[in-house]
């Protein structure tokens, strides 16, 4: 009756996928927490929230294996959450193990759409074993669990039944009625549902319609109400009837509603054609009673058959229901709904400010001189508003870098086990936004320049102690912002690279030779350490020292248009420093011209703008510098080093742009400036090779090329 | 992109492969079609410094930046001199990696098959031998072939 086939689960996939990841991040945050507070009441109850829709969300999108392990899971919690069962460390590990799980489920669900054949076994079977072990029973007593839970919400049911039925006022039409009739005579069950959601359900017609799927996986549903329509386009308050034809008892039916998540509840009558309406009611309520009570009795006794059996037939009708193409997910961001609301407030100013020129078109012809200051005005004014558009989109594309980082901690913990080190994660500047873009790419090289910390880094807790040190090492992991850039620091206080033998590596493996050794800075024997397969650890463990790292480390940050940089104190620790661009995409430029030619300099990069009589300009050890505001800048003539012609006359002041990098600052030395503009970054492509000196180039309004000038390299 | 299926299709039904036959100087170059994405007239290119020095510098091509090699000067021949028959032929040898180069003139397409390809003797000594992959004949005629990938690809 309901469009199965027009509503495809596919369509939820990606906000299963979202939220799976939130609650997976927010059990992992919380099982960190009480692994150190093991009698937190709060954090236990927020973990068993978490696994509860989490077994729902996974229950009705089908996923069986994803829900199996988390139900297991659940039980675990619940023993915890009523006092039954301590916390201990190994209960933690099993539990991370089975986060972990569920996190290849969903890895594999984003690519295929599917849950994959891994059923983790051991880690269910872990997980039974520990709660056989506190209860001081067989496993098999963990199945009962459930049941038992749903007997009492089942008897708390009953009492709102009657200030709550909804099937008072339905009418059952003939052809519904045969329906009924016929299933009565094959001995079927028909039951009216009233299904609750919870107030403040976002996407209502949704979650209808997972119950609808999940009722059609074990009966038929013969009338809704609302009917079928009005529910799809969210007609309707927070509940809704069905009307059901099924084999299943009234708890497996209740059980399949009550997994779908921010369903609060489901009362279940079962429909009598032949009474009245009234006595219909009156009839449901005794019935639920009996349902009730049966199910109560029975659960402590023994597994309770319905509850098993319901997952049996489920499981069978599956497959016929996921036909066709495996639905691939797109990635989505999610936005605040402030954003967009600014964002559509923009549109609409755009198209006013269209419409103003519109009009000036059409009747400013002839009255040129007024119609050119109004066209004047309304291009500022347009101006404005892209402007604006253009800075509230790339809001919408920020993300908290907190999204990465956040899994660090349970990654460091993890660590702390394999390597037998004690070490603590510290993370300041969680909220500092970087594009999504870069969101996606930089988790991996912070990744490993953690596990580097950890692993190579870090001293053993023993020679920590020897050294005068902390027994405990620390990694600080630092992002915030600076001018255009987003700074990502990674420190640790462990024992510093040692320059000496990574100079004696490199010689050692011919990457140097002997006479470049001697004449190389420090920074240029950090620099070694980026290079390809290059990797001073003594032991290859498991959790770096293949060789195969900074270098791709680096390669990437580059990728993204950032460089990275390492500080290092024999000692006292090392510290890579990360610098990103805020943006991708678009930057603002100054557009500056030498010769003939037009380049761009990001504005993030100039620092002011000076007009310099050529008196002005000192030397010092034959460079060129000025004395800016009791500051040394060496000048810089762009026209020598980009090899533009220079211009025939020597002005009697110099145009010079100061661009700074961290502290450092330069004078760059252009013929005129143009102005400022918004630019698109392209790149130039990689066979290109100009010593970095231009970063990439833009399409102007002619169609013309400009070079932009990467005044990091200059300084 | 048109090309390339087209070539796919052809390359399975007959023996050989087709080349896009141009001129360098006095020479006939081929180059594979398969690599070619587009031919292009002469457009402005921007220069960009510091670059090697057979770069011309980028264009602008349907608002992609696309470098352009001189092919003339990275043969060490006489620098070009542009002319209405002077293309740049746009080369896709993966994604994200186009490149154009610039020659004399397009002559026209046409199928070798790999008897009537003569493989060069090798020549270390010959830095440019690198870049050909051997001689095709074609109508009395010689055709160089180019080593696509050895030609874009800087040597260390």
């Amino acid at each position: 009756m309901w469009g199965c086939d027009k509503m495809d689960v596919s369509q939820y996939l990606e906000i299963f996928i979202d939220e799976t990841k939130e609650h997976l991040q927010n059990l992992n945050e919380q099982l960190l927490i009480l692994e150190r507070e093991p009698d937190n009441q709060d954090v236990i109850n927020e973990i068993f929230r978490a696994a509860h829709s989490l077994k729902g969300m996974a229950g009705t999108m089908g996923y069986k294996r994803m829900q199996k392990l988390t139900h297991d899971m659940e039980n675990v919690f619940s023993e915890i959450r009523s006092g039954k069962m301590t916390v201990q460390a190994k209960l933690v590990d099993v539990l991370f193990r089975g986060l972990d799980a569920l996190e290849n489920y969903l890895d594999v669900i984003q690519e295929s759409g599917d849950e994959g054949t891994e059923d983790n076994e051991d880690i269910i079977k872990d997980l039974n074993d520990i709660l056989a072990e506190a209860s001081g029973e067989t496993p098999v007593k963990a199945e009962e669990k459930p049941a038992e839970n749903g007997a009492v919400k089942s008897a708390e049911v009953r009492q709102n039944t009657k200030t709550e039925s909804v099937f008072a006022n339905m009418k059952v039409a003939d052809f519904e009625q045969h329906a009924i009739e016929k299933a009565k005579e094959e001995g079927q069950n028909i039951y009216g549902i009233r299904v609750v959601i919870s107030e403040g359900c976002i996407l209502k017609a949704a979650r209808a319609f997972l119950v609808f799927k999940a009722l059609e996986e074990i009966g038929d549903v013969i009338k809704s109400m609302p009917d079928v329509q009005d529910i799809e386009d969210e007609k309707f308050d927070f509940d809704f009837g069905v009307l059901i034809i099924t084999k299943e008892s009234t708890e497996s039916v209740k059980n399949a509603i009550l997994n779908v998540s921010e369903i609060e509840n489901a009362i279940i009558e079962t429909f009598n054609l032949d009474l009245t309406v009234e006595q219909n009611i009156e009839k449901s309520e005794a019935e639920a009673a009996n349902q009730t009570a049966a199910p109560a009795a029975t659960a402590t006794a023994a597994a309770p058959a319905p509850a098993s059996a319901a997952p049996a037939p489920a499981a069978k009708q599956k497959p016929a229901a996921k036909q066709g193409g495996k639905p691939v997910v797109n990635r989505s961001v999610r936005v605040d709904i402030e954003k967009l609301d600014v964002l559509m407030n923009l549109v609409s100013e755009l198209i006013i400010a269209k419409n103003g020129l519109v009009s000036l078109n059409a009747g400013g012809m002839n009255s040129d001189e007024r119609g050119n200051g109004n066209f004047n005005e309304q291009i500022e004014y347009l101006e404005r508003v892209t402007t604006n558009l253009h800075e509230s989109v790339m809001k919408v594309r920020m993300m908290p870098i907190e999204s990465v980082v956040n899994k660090f901690p349970r990654m460091i913990r993890d660590l702390t086990k394999k390597l037998g080190k004690k070490m603590e994660l510290y993370m300041t500047g969680e909220d500092t936004e970087l594009d999504r873009t870069v969101i996606d790419e930089i988790g991996d090289p912070l990744m490993h320049l953690l596990r580097n910390s950890a692993d190579h880094g870090l001293e053993g807790n023993e020679e920590r102690v020897k050294a005068g040190k902390p027994e405990v090492g620390s990694i600080f992991l630092d992002a915030y912002q600076d001018g255009n850039n987003v700074v990502i620091e990674v420190r640790d206080d462990g024992r510093g690279i040692d320059l000496e033998k990574v100079k004696n590596k490199a010689l050692e493996k011919g990457t140097i030779t002997e006479e470049q050794a001697e004449t190389m800075s420090e920074n240029d024997i950090l620099g070694l350490l980026f290079r390809p397969s290059f990797s001073t650890a003594e032991k290859i463990t498991d959790v770096s020292g293949r060789g195969v790292g900074l270098d791709v480390v680096k390669s990437k940050i580059e990728g993204l248009g950032g460089e990275i940089e390492c500080k290092t104190v024999l000692g006292e620790g090392s510290t890579f420093t990360i610098r990103l661009p805020l943006t991708l995409a678009i930057i603002t430029a100054l557009m500056v011209e030498l010769g003939e030619e037009k380049y761009a300099i990001p504005l993030g990069s100039i620092q002011s703008i000076e007009d310099v009589p050529c008196s002005d300009i000192k030397y010092v050890q034959t460079r060129e510098v000025i004395n800016l505001r009791s500051n040394v800048i060496p000048l810089i003539r762009l026209d020598s080093i980009l090899d533009v012609e220079p211009r025939e006359e020597q002005p009697e002041s110099l145009t010079v742009v100061i661009v700074a990098k961290g502290e450092k600052l330069a004078g760059l030395v252009v013929d005129n400036l143009i102005g400022q503009q918004e630019i698109v970054i392209k790149s130039i492509g990689k066979y290109i090779n100009n010593n970095k000196i231009i970063s990439g180039a833009t399409i102007l309004g002619d169609g013309e090329v400009a070079l932009i000038i990467d005044a990091n390299t200059l300084v | 992109m048109e090309a390339n299926n087209k070539e796919l299709n052809i390359q399975t039904t007959s023996e050989g492969k087709q080349y896009i036959v141009v001129k360098l100087a006095t020479e006939q170059y081929g180059i594979d079609i398969q690599y070619v994405d587009n031919i292009v007239c002469m457009q402005n290119i921007t220069r960009v410094p510091k670059a090697q020095p057979y770069f011309k510098g980028v264009t602008n091509l349907r608002g992609e930046i696309i470098p352009v090699m001189s092919l003339r000067l990275k043969f060490g021949l006489e620098p070009d001199q542009f002319t209405n028959s002077t293309r740049i032929i746009i080369i896709k040898l993966e994604a994200q990696a186009t490149i154009g180069i610039i020659v004399d003139e397009v002559r026209e397409v046409v199928t070798l098959s790999e008897e009537s390809i003569d493989k060069p003797s090798y020549n270390e000594n010959d830095d440019k031998a690198a870049y050909l992959y051997g001689v095709g004949k074609y109508n009395e005629g010689l055709i160089s072939l180019l080593n696509i990938a050895a030609v874009i690809v800087e040597k260390e």
